[in-house]
């Protein structure tokens, strides 16, 4: 029992530290955006999903780890095994050990998860000035609004309010619950260069990037739209023939 | 009952020695149901249905799933990612507990609408709140199995409950954990337990069908069956009919599955759980809500367990509380109205629940947690003896002969089989 | 329970039987045939759910550097979580496994089919008795009588080119697929 009280309380100082006014409810209303893969027969747009990966790439991976996702899975976005495999040759992980009992460092194979930036979480808050910068793998499902907070997020960076006042090493955001994030505002026009010569504004960086990540979270999303239409439109005639034969077997039950 | 003679010679050999084809024959074909059960009758074996399917998921993801603290999220997401269908059938499972609570809350309302649970159906009836009462246990491990935030703290939240006895309260609490917080241990028996409950589940359903076809079912009526032109033959007539039933209910599964997996889950489960950082707002599942409203609306903490399990032990008595002799609500113009007030206050209660216990909705909760009280000891007592019943028919199939009805009406409405 | 006849269903009460009947036979045929394809198709995803995963597929070939592997020595791998042996034989090895008469063997393969490159010997080490694992890949292993492998659990004797010579066993080592990706490198799977 003790130990418990001693969690919540250290729960409680950790939220109060994090400058949080969720408790109080505030609700924030995010502006909602288009995705090609919401909606019934929503899919993933590949290119976009591409680019996205390299705004991680660039840009987030710097920081935070996306532990749940593997090279190989690269290829749902439209690459093929060879450019994955290059893709994971880029990163160096610990292997082994080998047969003297050693770790080696060796490249990363598809079969490899995303390399961390960071080895553990104490490492990651010592980098970045306390925070810890949360794994994305499930970001677009583990936060209310999914890939519109992200967006949101990641373009709601502004000056305070004149009444705010913001402590070193916060940053004020219009969307962040409680508005005060260890995150600066990373993503600015320009902030990678893309291939496809798409320009790369702000609102284009963070709609690709969010969509990457509600990839990321649900890589399973088409087939499971896809599969629901189907189920659907056979429970609907097969409901239909029962109907049908209900009404057969019924038919001389009132007389 | 003369045995029936079957035209398969190895059934019949078989039926000889062992006579479960006489047995399955007698239950669920020849078994005679009222003939004006209507739709709210097939969420019985809706939920059956239901049941299976969350035990053959349920196996199914057991082969992928990992019960420990280091590995249990990591688990459930490999099932989400790399298990072949494995993303299907975890949102079969997650989406299938809140069908079978559905199926189930309508199955008992239907109950106490029409009285099902009075003479000589009693028993019967507690069998359903004890199946209701392992759901529910069940339901409660099988969210923490996946070890999210909302796993974790709801674990932690409710386990702590137990902590409210006096005396015993923290032995209790220790003694589910395992040791001095939800850790792995606690995870160790949830899994087991969740693997163990829903075939204890099953087998009191069992038990719960075996008392239902000895005095058969209750109808829209109310009134027993006077003879056979009350009643059709189990098959094909109701297992057509709900077979029909369960296709429209499948279609709204599937409509979660599918398009909404999500809908009825919590953002902060797809968090790993950390023990040090508590959700800004934890709420249980919403099939807990209205428990949950009730546990909250009570100021003393004691009281507020009390209460909450109080609101489910009060079910068991519910055939000695209500002294009407009339079953059907149909009948009874009072009891129908409190008997949708009893809803109102349900959901009420469920939304309450929903909501940080302060301010209005807190308010809202103590009201409803009185009447939902209120309803079964003062109401349902005193209805019996105070109000006035509409007459009864002579049997079941006069309203349906003699018109008026709505079956009749529906009857009439259907077009003659004709070529 | 279908062998029961009903009261229901036919119709005793109505005088028009034939032409409903059949409308009526063949509607119940076709809903029972599409309720039929509709539980075929659930049992499905949960059949294929105890197949391989992605993540176990992923890992199902594995690329194996031979360059270290001196002349007569061993190694095992782990693919697919059995040990795959790859030897490299020495001449002695080689022609002792050509030389050996067809109609002698259990289960008869000539050298060339056992190998892709006659010095490369690559065998799943599964004892195909019982599923034990062979002895001979240590230089201090016990070879068996005639120099390859031999299966300590039931006395199985493998020859230089992994073939079943003497004992229960009743098939010779299986092989693995591989390719040489390189003269020094294979990938096995």
């Amino acid at each position: 029992m003790r130990s418990l009280k001693k969690v919540i309380l250290a729960a409680a100082i950790g939220l109060g530290l994090t400058g949080s006014a969720f408790a109080a409810g505030e609700q924030i209303e995010l502006p909602k955006q288009e995705w090609s893969h919401s909606g019934i027969f929503g899919t993933f747009d590949r290119a976009s999903l591409q680019r996205g990966f390299q705004v991680y790439k660039e840009v987030c991976s710097t920081c935070h780890g996306m532990s749940l996702v593997s090279y190989r899975n690269l290829t749902a976005l439209g690459f093929n095994a060879d450019e994955v495999k290059a893709i994971a040759a880029q990163y160096t992980v610990m292997g082994g050990p080998n047969d003297a009992g050693e770790m080696v460092e060796r490249p990363a194979i598809p079969a490899d998860h995303f390399k961390a930036p960071f080895p553990n979480e104490q490492a990651a808050r010592a980098a970045n000035g306390g925070a810890y910068p949360p794994d994305l793998s499930l970001m677009a499902k583990a936060r209310p609004g999914g890939e519109d907070y992200i967006y949101a997020l990641l373009t709601g960076f502004e000056e305070p309010p004149a009444d705010v006042k913001v402590p070193d090493g916060m940053y004020y955001n219009k969307y962040f619950p409680g508005h005060l994030i260890g995150m600066p505002g990373i993503l600015q026009d320009d902030s990678v260069t893309y291939t496809d010569n798409t320009p790369a504004t702000q609102a284009q960086l963070a709609h690709d990037v969010s969509a990457f990540l509600a990839w990321a979270a649900e890589p399973h999303l088409e087939a499971r739209k896809q599969t629901g239409v189907k189920v659907i439109l056979f429970l609907l005639v097969f409901t239909g023939m029962m109907y049908a034969v209900k009404r057969k077997v019924w038919a001389d039950a009132h007389h | 009952m003369a045995a029936p003679q079957f035209k398969n010679p190895v059934v019949r050999w078989i039926d000889y020695r062992l006579p479960i084809f006489t047995q399955l024959n007698h239950e669920y074909n020849e078994y005679p149901m009222p003939k004006n059960c209507n739709y709210l009758w097939s969420f019985g074996a809706i939920a059956m249905v239901v049941l299976i399917t969350m035990i053959v998921s349920g196996i199914t993801l057991a082969m992928n799933y990992t019960p420990h603290t280091a590995y249990a999220f990591n688990s459930v997401e490999r099932i989400m990612r790399d298990v072949n269908f494995g993303w299907l059938i975890r949102y079969i499972h997650m989406n299938g507990a809140s069908m079978f609570f559905i199926a189930v809350f309508i199955h008992i309302f239907r109950g106490l609408y029409f009285g099902s649970y009075k003479a000589p159906r009693e028993i019967l009836w507690m069998l359903g709140v004890v199946i209701l009462l392992l759901m529910m246990a069940t339901a409660f491990m099988g969210y923490v199995l996946p070890w999210g935030q909302m796993s974790f703290w709801g674990a932690t939240v409710i386990t702590n409950l137990f902590s409210a006895f006096p005396i015993i309260g923290d032995h209790i609490v220790t003694w589910l954990w395992g040791g001095f917080s939800v850790d792995n241990p606690t995870l160790n028996r949830f899994f087991a337990l969740h693997y163990l409950l829903p075939f204890v589940l099953l087998g009191v359903v069992f038990l719960h069908v075996a008392a239902v076809h000895v005095h058969g079912s209750n109808n829209p009526v109310g009134i027993d069956i006077k003879g056979p032109q009350d009643s059709l033959p189990f098959h094909p007539y109701f297992t057509i009919k709900d077979t029909f039933g369960l296709g429209v209910f499948m279609i709204i599964f599937a409509g979660f599955v599918f398009f909404a997996p999500n809908f009825m889950g919590h953002p902060d489960n797809y968090i790993p759980a950390n023990p040090l950082v508590t959700p800004a707002h934890i709420v249980p599942e919403w099939y807990f809500l209205p428990f949950y409203a009730i546990l909250r609306a009570v100021p003393d903490k004691l009281g507020g367990v009390l209460a909450m399990f109080g609101a489910i032990a009060v079910l068991f008595v519910v055939p000695w509380l209500d002294t009407s002799k009339v079953r059907s609500a149909n009948y009874r113009p009072l009891y129908r109205q409190f008997f949708w007030v009893l809803v109102v206050a349900c959901i009420l209660l469920g939304y309450a629940g929903s909501q940080p216990a302060e301010g209005i909705w807190l308010i809202v909760a103590r009201v409803a947690s009185i009447y939902y009280f209120a309803h079964f000891l003062i109401i349902l007592p005193l209805l019996g003896k105070l109000e006035r019943p509409r007459p009864l028919p002579a049997s079941i199939s006069e309203p349906v002969l003699k018109g008026g009805g709505r079956l009749a009406t529906a009857a009439a409405a259907k077009p003659m089989e004709k070529a | 329970m279908s062998d029961t006849t009903h009261p229901a269903g036919g119709g005793g009460q109505g005088g028009h039987e034939g032409e409903g009947a059949t409308r009526r036979d063949f509607l119940y045929l076709a809903t029972g045939a599409v309720a039929a394809v509709g539980v075929a198709s659930v049992a499905w995803p949960f059949i294929d759910s105890m197949n391989p995963a992605a993540d176990t597929l992923a890992l199902a070939q594995i690329d194996v550097d031979l360059s270290p592997i001196q002349v007569g020595q061993s190694i095992t791998v782990t693919w697919r979580g059995k040990p795959v042996f790859i030897r490299r034989r020495t001449e002695e090895e080689i022609a002792a496994a050509a030389s050996v008469n067809l109609a002698e063997l259990r289960d008869p393969a000539p050298d060339s089919a056992r190998v892709q490159q006659p010095q490369w010997l690559v065998m799943v080490g599964i004892c195909t008795h019982l599923g034990c694992v062979p002895l001979g890949q240590k230089s201090t292993d016990p070879k068996g009588d005639y120099g390859g492998w031999f299966c300590p659990c039931h006395g199985s004797h493998y020859d230089t080119a992994g073939r079943i010579r003497r004992g229960p066993a009743p098939l010779n080592l299986a092989l693995p697929e591989y390719a040489f990706l390189t003269d020094t490198s294979i990938r096995v799977g």
